[in-house]
This record gives C-alpha cells, sequence and structure tokens, in this order.
C-alpha cells in the first residue's frame, strides 16, 4: 500500500515536469509547480515518516517494467523510510521556500521542469529493489540536478562546473555499475534480495567497497572526489543549491549503506581504517577550504564536504564495531551518523536559503562587498545566526546532538580488539573535534562579514528583507533544528528500526527515561539533556536581564564607534573575510592549502598603491586532477585522428573488435 | 524533601560560583601586585568596578545591531551555565546529569562564538582582529580539549563529571596520561581564559590584544555583564582542574552538613591555591607572540593525544 | 603496594618520553639544552626507581653516572661551546614544529603497537618500559633527521642513548661493565663531536650542516 501510494506520488512528479513544460510561460506557472510539489513532498514525508514510526513491516512491490526477466523492484523498509522522510523534508522546505524565491527567475523554462523531476529521481533511488531501477532513479537524479546546474548556463564559470559535474557523475554511476555487477555475479542476479542471499568472495567484497566508495562517495563529495560540488552547487539557484548539497548528498549516503551495510554481508574491520582515514580527511580538508572562500554558496558547499566527512566517520566507526560483533556500540556510531545526516540537511538547506536571500536582495556573492545586512534583513540575519549556531555544534541545538553522539562512540573504541583501530579511533576523534572548531570558526566569520559590520559595497547598504514565503521556510527549518537539538530522544527512537535493520541491534529507548534526557550507554556513563540545557540557559538569560535592568542603570546614548579612539568612516577599513581568515591560513597553510601570501609594498615616495594577493590552491586538484585531465586531452587528441579513416578502416576496426571479443568468449569459456 | 535538598544544593552552586568569581579575578590581581612588590588594588575590587560599570550609562555605537545588545547575556547566561554544571563542594548536585564534560566545553564553545560575532558587529578594524584571532585559538583549543575529555573519560569510564569526580576519589593513582592530560588542560585554560603568554589580561596595547581587542566597543552594563562572564570563566576552569584532578574534600553521595561544609571550606582552598599557582606562573614567563601560540596550543592537542595513546601501555587499564 | 611501584615506574618513564617531546618543541639553544638536562634527571629518576623495585643496586650507579655526566657535566659543557663558539640562539627546523610533533606521535603510536604485539608475555613492568624505551630512541632519531643544527643533533643523539638505558635499566638491568663502557662511549662521541665541531667552525665560519652540503656540491 505505502509502496504504490509513494509510487504514484512520484509518477505525479513526473506529471507536473510535463506540466510544467507546457505551462512555463504562464505567469502563474512557477506559483503552481512548486505548489504541486510542496504538497506531493509533504504527502511522501506524511507517508514515510508513518511507516517509520509505525514500525510497519517491509513492502514490496513489483512492476512488469525494465529488464523483462526481472521486472522493476520496489521495497520500502526502515531505511528507505528513514531518507524519504529526510529528502522530503528538504523537498518541502525548498518548495516552499521557492514559492517567494522562484519568482526572481530569469528564465523559470529553464528550472521548472527539471525540478519535480529532480525530486521524483530521488524519491525513486530510495525505494528501489533491484540493480537496474537503482541505476536508473540515479540516472534520473544526476542528469535533472545537472541540467538544473547548467540554469544559468550564460555564466562560464556555470557552464564549466556543469561540465565537470556531468563528467563526475558518469564516472561514479559507472563505479556503481561495476559494483552491482560484481554483486551480481556470473548469473545476473540483479534485485537486491538475491544479493543479500548470496555469498560473495573476499576480494570481491574488497572491491565492492571500493567501487561504492567511488561510486556513492563521488556523488556525496568525499575527499578526493569532492572537486566537483564546490562548483556545481552553488552555480544553480539557490534553493536547488540546498537541495543538492542538503538532501541529494543524503541520497548518496543511503546508496552506500545499502550497498556496504546491507547487500555486502559481514564487514572486515579493515574496510572501517580506509573509511575513517577517509572520512577525517575529508572533514577537515572540507571546512579548511570553506574557510578561505570568499563566495557564499561556495563556503556552504565546501562545508558540505566537511559534514559529509563527518556522517562517513559516523558510518566507518559502526563497520568496525559490527566487523567485530560490538552490536550495542555500532548502533550507538551509526545513529549518530544518521542523525547528523539528518540534521545536515535541516541547517545546510537553512544557510542556503539564506544565501539565497543575501543573493537576491544585494546581487553579490562575494562576501567581501556584503555588510551591516543584519540591520537591513533582520529576520534573515536570525535564522541564518540559528543555521550558523546549528552547524557549528553548539548546545542547546541539533547540530551539537549529533557530535555529542559520534564522541560519545569514539570512546566506545578501546573495547575493539585491533590494535589498528584503537590508535586510530582516537586520532579520528581528534579530527573530528578540529573539524568542528574550524567550522565554528568559518562560519563566525561568514555571518560577521555578511550580516555585521558596515556595508562594504553600494550593494549591501540598499537591501531589503526577503519575501515571506522564504521566510516561513527558514523559520520553519529553524524551529526543526531547534527541536531536534532538545528533543533527541524522539529522532534517536525513529532511527532505532533502521539501526536494528543493519547492525543487528538499535540503542537503548530513549523515550521511557525521565525528563527526556538521551543516555546512549548507561547513565553512570554519560547523558546529555537538551531541554534542560536549553531551559537553563533561557533562565539565566532572563533572570540575568530582569537583575540588570532593576538593578543597573538603564540610560543609553548613541555615539560613534569607539575604537581605541581612531574610528574610520570608511568602511574599507573593517576587517575583510580574507583577513580574518589570514591566521588559519597561517597556521594551515603551507602544508595543506598551498597558501601564499605576496605583499607588494610600494617605496616611500611612489603613489602606487601596495598590494597583498593571497592564492589559495586545491592541493587535491593539482596532485590528483590536473595529471588524470591532461592525460585525457593528450589521449583525446590522439583518438581525434581516428574520425578521419577510409571506410576499409572504420571496417578493419569493426572487423577487430568483432574478432576479439569472440576471442574473449572463446577463453572465457 | 530529597528533592527540595538537591534543588536548594544546586541553587547554592549557581549562586556561589557567581558570587566567588570576581574574588578570584581580586586574589590573581592582588597576587601578582605583591609578586611585583606593588601594593595592588584590594581583593574586593572587581565587585566594585562591577558595580560601578552597572551603574554607568551605555555608550552604544551607532550602528550596533539587536545582536551587539542582547549578545553579552548570551554570554553570560551560557558560560554560567557551563560554571554551574562543574561539581565544586558537591558532587551529586540535582543537573548534573544535565550536561557531561564535553556539552560543558561546547557551552563555552557557544559563549566563544557570541563574543566573537559582537566582536564584529560595529564594524571596526580591532574587533575584527580579535575575533580572528580568538576563533583561530579556539579552533586548536577545541580539540585539545576534547583529546582531554577522551583520557580521562577513557580512565574513569565516564563523561559525567559527578561519576569522573567519585573515580577519581576512590582510585587515586599515579599516571602518565593524567599528568599529560592536567598539562594540557593547563595550557587550554591559560589560552580561553586570555591569560599571559596567550594574551595579556592587563593590556591595552592594541596589537596584542585579543579578549579585550573584541569587547573594545562595550560599556556601561553590558561591559560588567561580560568582565562577569570572563571571571566566571577562570573560575570554571579552575574548578574543572580541581574537580578533575584534585578531587579531595568534595561531598559526595547522601552528604551531611558537615561533608558540605568540608567540601566548600577545601574547594576555597584550592581557588586560593590555583590562583596563586597561576599567578606564580604568569609573573615567570613572557608573552608569546601571536603565531607562536598555534604552536604551544598544538602541544596541548599532542599532549591529549599522546595521552590516549599511553593510556593503552598502562597496565591496569 | 604492588601498583603504587608500577604507577611511579609508568610515570617516571612516560616523563621521559615527555620530555623527549619538549626536545621536539623547543626553538632556542639555551632551552633545548635545559630541557635535555631535564631529561637527564627524569632518567636518573626512573633508573633509580628501578634499582629501589628490583632490588638490584648496581642499577644506582647507573643513575648516578646518569646524573653526573648528562644532568650536569655534558649540558653545561655543550652551553660553553654554544656560547665560545657564538653560535646562533635559535634552531632551524627542517619542515616547522607541528608537523615534527605529529611525526612523533606517529613514532609513538609505531612503538607501542610493535613492543606491545612483540612483547605479550613479558613482565609488564618491563614491558611498558620497553614500550617507552623505543619511543625515545625514535622521538631521539627524529629529532635528529629534523634539526639542521649540529648542537641539537648532538642532543638528540644522546636522547637516544637515554632510551637505549631506559630499556636497559627495565629489563632487569645490563652488567655495570656494559653499562660504564656505553656511558664512556658517549663521553667519547661527545668529544668527537665536540671537536668535530670546532673544526667546521674554524673551516666553514658556521655550525649549519648546510655549509658542508654546501662545501660538498649538494645542494637541496
Amino acid at each position: 500500500m505505502a509502496v504504490s501510494a509513494t509510487l504514484a506520488a512520484i509518477a505525479v512528479l513526473l506529471g507536473t515536469a510535463a506540466l510544467a513544460i507546457a505551462i512555463h510561460r504562464r505567469p502563474f506557472a512557477t506559483v503552481l509547480i512548486y505548489c504541486i510539489c510542496l504538497g506531493v513532498c509533504l504527502v511522501l514525508l506524511a507517508l514515510a515518516g508513518t511507516s517509520l514510526i509505525e514500525r510497519g513491516p517491509v513492502q514490496h512491490l513489483t512492476l512488469p517494467i525494465g529488464l523483462p526477466w526481472l521486472g522493476a523492484r520496489f521495497r520500502i523498509d526502515a531505511l528507505s523510510a528513514f531518507f524519504q522522510v529526510v529528502i522530503n523534508l528538504g523537498g518541502a522546505a525548498a518548495s516552499l521556500y521557492a514559492l517567494g524565491y522562484g519568482r526572481h527567475e530569469e528564465a523559470p523554462g529553464r528550472v521548472l521542469p527539471f525540478y519535480p523531476v529532480f525530486l521524483a529521481g530521488m524519491n525513486l533511488v530510495l525505494v528501489a529493489d533491484d540493480a537496474f531501477t537503482f541505476l536508473v532513479a540515479w540516472e534520473f537524479m544526476s542528469l535533472s540536478s545537472w541540467a538544473l546546474v547548467l540554469a544559468h548556463h550564460h555564466d562560464r564559470e556555470n557552464a564549466e562546473a556543469g561540465y565537470i559535474y556531468i563528467l563526475m557523475a558518469s564516472f561514479g554511476t559507472f563505479a556503481l555499475l561495476l559494483a552491482f555487477g560484481l554483486l551480481a555475479g556470473p548469473s545476473g542476479q540483479y534485485a537486491f534480495g538475491d544479493i543479500r542471499d548470496m555469498a560473495h568472495a573476499g576480494w570481491l567484497e574488497g572491491l565492492v567497497l571500493v567501487l561504492a566508495l567511488v561510486g556513492a562517495g563521488s556523488k556525496a563529495g568525499l575527499v578526493p572526489l569532492h572537486v566537483w560540488l564546490p562548483l556545481a552547487h552553488p552555480a544553480a539557484p539557490s534553493h536547488v543549491s540546498a537541495l543538492m548539497s542538503g538532501v541529494m548528498t543524503k541520497v548518496a549516503i543511503y546508496g552506500f549503506i545499502r550497498i556496504v551495510f546491507d547487500l555486502l554481508g559481514q564487514p572486515r574491520w579493515w574496510w572501517s581504517l580506509v573509511i575513517l582515514g577517509l572520512a577525517s580527511v575529508t572533514a577537515v580538508i572540507g571546512v579548511l577550504y570553506a574557510l578561505m572562500q570568499r563566495d557564499l554558496k561556495r563556503l556552504l558547499a565546501y562545508s558540505t564536504v566537511e559534514n559529509i566527512g563527518i556522517v562517513f566517520i559516523g558510518l566507518g566507526l559502526a563497520l568496525a564495531f559490527t566487523a567485530n560483533n560490538m552490536a550495542a556500540p555500532a548502533a550507538l556510531a551509526f545513529t549518530a551518523a544518521l542523525f547528523h545526516a539528518f540534521n545536515h540537511a535541516l541547517f545546510k538547506s537553512l544557510l542556503f536559503f539564506g544565501a539565497g536571500a543575501v543573493l537576491t536582495a544585494t546581487g553579490a556573492r562575494d562576501i567581501e562587498k556584503l555588510g551591516g545586512l543584519i540591520l537591513r534583513m533582520p529576520q534573515t540575519a536570525f535564522v541564518f545566526l540559528g543555521g550558523v549556531l546549528a552547524i557549528s555544534a553548539l548546545p542547546p541545538l541539533n547540530g551539537f546532538v549529533s557530535e555529542w553522539l559520534m564522541f560519545q562512540a569514539v570512546l566506545l573504541s578501546p573495547d575493539l580488539p585491533q590494535w589498528g583501530l584503537k590508535l586510530a579511533v582516537p586520532a579520528v576523534g581528534a579530527m573530528l573535534a578540529l573539524a568542528a572548531a574550524l567550522s565554528a570558526a568559518c562560519f563566525v566569520r561568514a555571518f560577521g562579514i555578511v550580516f555585521l559590520g558596515r556595508p562594504r559595497a553600494p550593494e549591501a547598504a540598499t537591501a531589503i528583507e526577503t519575501d515571506s514565503a522564504s521566510r516561513a521556510s527558514m523559520f520553519t527549518l529553524l524551529g526543526l533544528c531547534l527541536a531536534a537539538g532538545i528533543l533527541p530522544g524522539l529522532l534517536i527512537d525513529a532511527i532505532a528500526p533502521v539501526a536494528a535493520g543493519l547492525v543487528g541491534q538499535s540503542m537503548p529507548p530513549q523515550a521511557s527515561i525521565s525528563g527526556w534526557s538521551i543516555v546512549p550507554v548507561a547513565e553512570s556513563r554519560s547523558s546529555y539533556n537538551g531541554l534542560l540545557v536549553f531551559g537553563f540557559i533561557t533562565v539565566s538569560t532572563l533572570v540575568t536581564i530582569q537583575f540588570i535592568h532593576r538593578f543597573a542603570s538603564s540610560a543609553l546614548r548613541r555615539a560613534p564607534p569607539w575604537d581605541c579612539g581612531f574610528p574610520s568612516a570608511d568602511p574599507a577599513t573593517q576587517y575583510t573575510a580574507d583577513s580574518f581568515a589570514q591566521p588559519v591560513r597561517r597556521v594551515f597553510g603551507e602544508s595543506v592549502l598551498l597558501a601564499r601570501d605576496e605583499v607588494d609594498m610600494s617605496p616611500p615616495g611612489d603613489p602606487r598603491p601596495s598590494r597583498l594577493t593571497v592564492t589559495v590552491r586545491d592541493v587535491i586538484w593539482e596532485t590528483a586532477y590536473a595529471p588524470i585531465s591532461n592525460l585525457i586531452s593528450r589521449t583525446a587528441e590522439q583518438l581525434n585522428h581516428l574520425q578521419f579513416l577510409s571506410i576499409r578502416r572504420y571496417l578493419s576496426l569493426v572487423f577487430g573488435a568483432l574478432i576479439v571479443l569472440l576471442l574473449g568468449v572463446a577463453v572465457w569459456a | 524533601m530529597g528533592l527540595i535538598l538537591d534543588l536548594a544544593v544546586q541553587g547554592v552552586q549557581m549562586v556561589l560560583v557567581l558570587a566567588l568569581a570576581p574574588l578570584l579575578l581580586g586574589l590573581t590581581r592582588k597576587v601578582k601586585a605583591r609578586l611585583l612588590r606593588r601594593q595592588g588594588p584590594s581583593l574586593l575590587q572587581p565587585y566594585r568596578d562591577l558595580v560601578r560599570l552597572a551603574r554607568k550609562e551605555v555608550v552604544l555605537a551607532e550602528n550596533a545591531s539587536w545582536l551587539f545588545r542582547s549578545g553579552p547575556y548570551m554570554i553570560f547566561a551560557a558560560t554560567w551555565v557551563a560554571a554551574a554544571l562543574v561539581p565544586t563542594f558537591a558532587t551529586g548536585l540535582h543537573f548534573s546529569w544535565t550536561a557531561d564534560l564535553i556539552a560543558i566545553a561546547a557551552l563555552l564553545g557557544t559563549a566563544r562564538v557570541f563574543l566573537a560575532l559582537v566582536g564584529m558587529d560595529v564594524g571596526t578594524s580591532f574587533g575584527g582582529i580579535g575575533s580572528s584571532r580568538e576563533m583561530m585559538f579556539a579552533s586548536l583549543a577545541e580539540p585539545a580539549m576534547i583529546m582531554i575529555v577522551f583520557v580521562v573519560a577513557l580512565v574513569a569510564g565516564s563523561t559525567q563529571l559527578s561519576h569522573i569526580a567519585i573515580f577519581m576519589q576512590e582510585h587515586a593513582s599515579l599516571r602518565v596520561s593524567l599528568g599529560l592530560a592536567l598539562v594540557a588542560l593547563v595550557i587550554v585554560a591559560l589560552a580561553e581564559n586570555a591569560r599571559i603568554p596567550v594574551d595579556n589580561p592587563a593590556t591595552h596595547l592594541e596589537l596584542t590584544m585579543v579578549h579585550e581587542a573584541m569587547v573594545l566597543e562595550y560599556s556601561g552594563r553590558h561591559l560588567a555583564v561580560i568582565e562577569l562572564a570572563a571571571a566566571l570563566k577562570l573560575l570554571l576552569y579552575v574548578s574543572l582542574i580541581g574537580c578533575i584532578f584534585f578531587p579531595w574534600g568534595i561531598a559526595s553521595g547522601e552528604a551531611g552538613p558537615t561533608a558540605y561544609a568540608i567540601g566548600v571550606a577545601t574547594y576555597l582552598v584550592k581557588l586560593a591555591v590555583g590562583g596563586f599557582l597561576l599567578v606564580v606562573l604568569e609573573t615567570s614567563i613572557a608573552k608569546m607572540r601571536v603565531f607562536r601560540v598555534p604552536e604551544f596550543l598544538g602541544a596541548a592537542l599532542m599532549l591529549g593525544l599522546l595521552g590516549t595513546l599511553l593510556l593503552f601501555v598502562s597496565r591496569t587499564f | 603496594m604492588e601498583r603504587f611501584l608500577l604507577d611511579v615506574a609508568h610515570l617516571l618513564a612516560g616523563g621521559l618520553v615527555l620530555t623527549s617531546f619538549m626536545l621536539l618543541y623547543q626553538t632556542r639553544m639555551s632551552s633545548l639544552l635545559a630541557v635535555f638536562a631535564l631529561q637527564a634527571v627524569v632518567l636518573t629518576l626512573s633508573v633509580a626507581w628501578q634499582a629501589h623495585v628490583q632490588n638490584a643496586p648496581h642499577l644506582y650507579i647507573t643513575a648516578g653516572i646518569a646524573l653526573v655526566l648528562k644532568a650536569i657535566i655534558i649540558p653545561y659543557a655543550l652551553s660553553r661551546v654554544v656560547r665560545s663558539l657564538g653560535i646562533h640562539r635559535s634552531i632551524e627546523t627542517v619542515g616547522g614544529i607541528g608537523p615534527t610533533m605529529l611525526a612523533g606521535m606517529g613514532c609513538v603510536a609505531l612503538s607501542m603497537v610493535v613492543m606491545l604485539k612483540a612483547t605479550a608475555t613479558a613482565n609488564p613492568l618491563a614491558r611498558e618500559d620497553l614500550a617507552f624505551a623505543l619511543s625515545v630512541v625514535l622521538l631521539g632519531l627524529l629529532m635528529m633527521v629534523t634539526r639542521r643544527n649540529a648542537v641539537s643533533q648532538i642532543v638528540g643523539f644522546m636522547s637516544i642513548e637515554n632510551g637505549l638505558i631506559l630499556a636497559a635499566a627495565g629489563a632487569k638491568g645490563m652488567p655495570l661493565v656494559v653499562e660504564i663502557s656505553v656511558a664512556f662511549s658517549v663521553l667519547v662521541a661527545f668529544i668527537v663531536i665536540g671537536v668535530f665541531l670546532f673544526r667546521i667552525r674554524e673551516r666553514f665560519d658556521s655550525v649549519e650542516l648546510q655549509a658542508l652540503d654546501d662545501f660538498r656540491g649538494e645542494r637541496r
């Protein structure tokens, strides 16, 4: 029942796309299409939410389309339902936001048809139950998002981003195709149920793990496969950026969990070492680059890379515990990972919406031109501040809870028998803490430069508050962030069936604990009560304010800034984004960022202005991608000659290929 | 009845930390002056300063936003809640299970983020320089703190401060890892409280200050609240060191009035000793260049990590 | 009581590793020599404690040699050399303090894994001492690798030797003859290196090893 309803909703989304093609020139098209999308997302959210909370049975459905001997199989279990909740929550918020934001779109015909397809594709990935349907849905998702990235294709930068994105997406799908091919075995058992029942050889499982890491990791943005992400995500319209960063990366995580936790059987301990290494590097590198960005949306995209790293740290820990048959710690780590995925969908969407609002209000993406927006856009500033606190993992908001759970899982690592893991996991914990602290620095910089201080350019001085639909969407997300932060037990209990299904156990039920605390292992070990922390902070703030207003002077006078006696009216004398990042650039600069600060100081008497040039290069792009890209263009150059052959030569190529294939078959048999 | 008593003890703790914080500050100033062979201000001078600031009018920059006006209260509240959750004279406080050591560190992080943000609000160059440096220090001090938490939690089997204190009382032993963690925690505490060698609390030489640069635009009652929050933070770190590494005398379990009295007395002694040692350390070393600080804090991070590594060779673990 | 004995031994051996890290962290010549003296004191305490625990009086002699030679004579002599040669007071490092410390952490982790695996059945006291001793040796080597200055290389070399003594003291002590010969060989090495230093100084007017490389035509 739930499966057919879900598929019907997906079909409605596809129909909406067709409708959008027909009516995109009408003035009411934008509102109509986004309204339908909002409605369908809410329906899907309700469906998935009920099946997750009621812990309904796993449901199947097979449709007679797709591969003739297989059909298209669909299935909804707890994992699918959880990710459906995440995705449709993000989708609903984005649609609501787009009701206001979409009106500023210059060419709605380039966005409206693809937007519902994108939503449909993501939902379809989650319910697919055979490799063929999964890959088709995955490609739907990739191609529609690619089309959305190219919505503003007049910008040369965007066109380039689209090119790199399509390359990486095809590469990732290719890796997934190989992975499923290996899993299906020589007899071609493409249904997930058959794969699950099969036993696989050890080397094959390792290979599938690597392919899954490449395929799903490239979509999620794991270092070193992240290079497309900070280019492509910001290129799309802001509500689509939010979907790509906050939601589509979650689909990639879903794909990874489905393959590695569900289809692959019992993991080996060294898998987790690989994943933990990649994930902790991803987290730190991502946030360091985020800290260096001047484009607000690109900063957010790099921060997505960081958060994906954090989610993968949780998954790696879960694998390590599962490999050693420690189900309870595995459930803790797995829950932490999913909790963080949920949180990230909330606050990253919120922040991208805020960035979109700033972009609409000022037209400037470079944060060095902004400043002082807190006075012009107080409500946007307020919700953005909430998002900043959430993503910086600060109590009492939700980002802190998932990282706290992650630290609790790290603290259980001494029970692992392998020495490599025993010593590596605390180091991973240090990297996690480093990433969290750097992300606080990163978002203090972003908020401080964009919203605080004085306007650095006329665009920022004339900004106006954004529309009510956008604000409604952002406030809803902020409310959810707060709710997940102060009542985390509810979410942990909702994740419980997912963890039980995949790692064999779930965290102890939290709803029964008095006072809404969460207790991951035992009360004597650790506990956290978001509600009380929130209550404490609120009460003590109010008490302080009351006290101060009763007993202290309430006189107040406005005056020019003090600034040690030398205030300057020129906003150019403020600290800039680049100068804010300078200490971190200097500390981590040489080794990680390849950063160079060049000062060109003109000698006294020379009227030429002095110049400070800052360059930050992507070390991964230069070491991994530039050589490959050179190689490919050289090869392409060579292959170019093949276009100018005679008919006879072409025929001989075809003939040769045929012979080689036949030989292959002969040898194989 | 038990609940009322628990609530009363918790309330006493909250008021106690608030009341003692300026005294600790006054003590450090007095001892420092004496060590430099000056007379120094009275022990109660910080209280008088706070009252004086609270009575003055606020001079607010023209373009200061709502965040600038509400920031001090947020900073103060987060610090106060964190300080209230550290066991000072008794362990089984009613709300001690609300937040563990990681959460206390994160609450201080909340306060710091607000402080860095209000530093940038008016749009002066000094505020920016302070915020920027503060966040850079924090980006190393926080991981170091987390590694210290790891060491302590792995030894005591808990991240709850009450449990840690009781464990340390019962199983007091010399351990390399704990020694390393203590050194690292002292380094973090120096950095977090803007003390020498990281920052100078007494300086108004603009280019060397970090904390003072962020609060430069504040005046009147706002400044009073921020100063009190800073004093609370210093008290918090001294009590934290006392509670984890020197938990003697802290009343635990179903304690009677005598145990509480002993707890309060030993707590006062610990604060005095901690403040004295801090000042001795401060007067014996010089302030570092700003870009030497990351190495200093990096050393704390390394010590924490080394502490966790060495736990594995410890036989008793 | 037994646990207390172990805990103190453990603490002192760990202190030795800590001082090795402090050696890596120093960027000034005078504080480097001070920390080296401190390490020798910790070594003395550690060896003396082993003597007490194992009831092996000859280890007291080892401790005494360490104290006199390494904590007093050599640091004093080296600081005189530094002063008389007018060697630059700051130390040039290869690759910065932070990365070196990280590499040091890696060395410690490695020696933990290796030693604890290799000596799974040994006496716990000796086992921990061996793990710490290997760490100290590796850190000393790391110091020699990452310092451009000859004096700090000597210090690195002697901290390697400290690690060896720790290992020997933990492993139920070695015969006193060997002990003394090791101590003397260190002294001789120190003298040789000292003379060598003067020679470098005379010929190239610098104790930077860079100068030697330049002379051999090996530019990095």
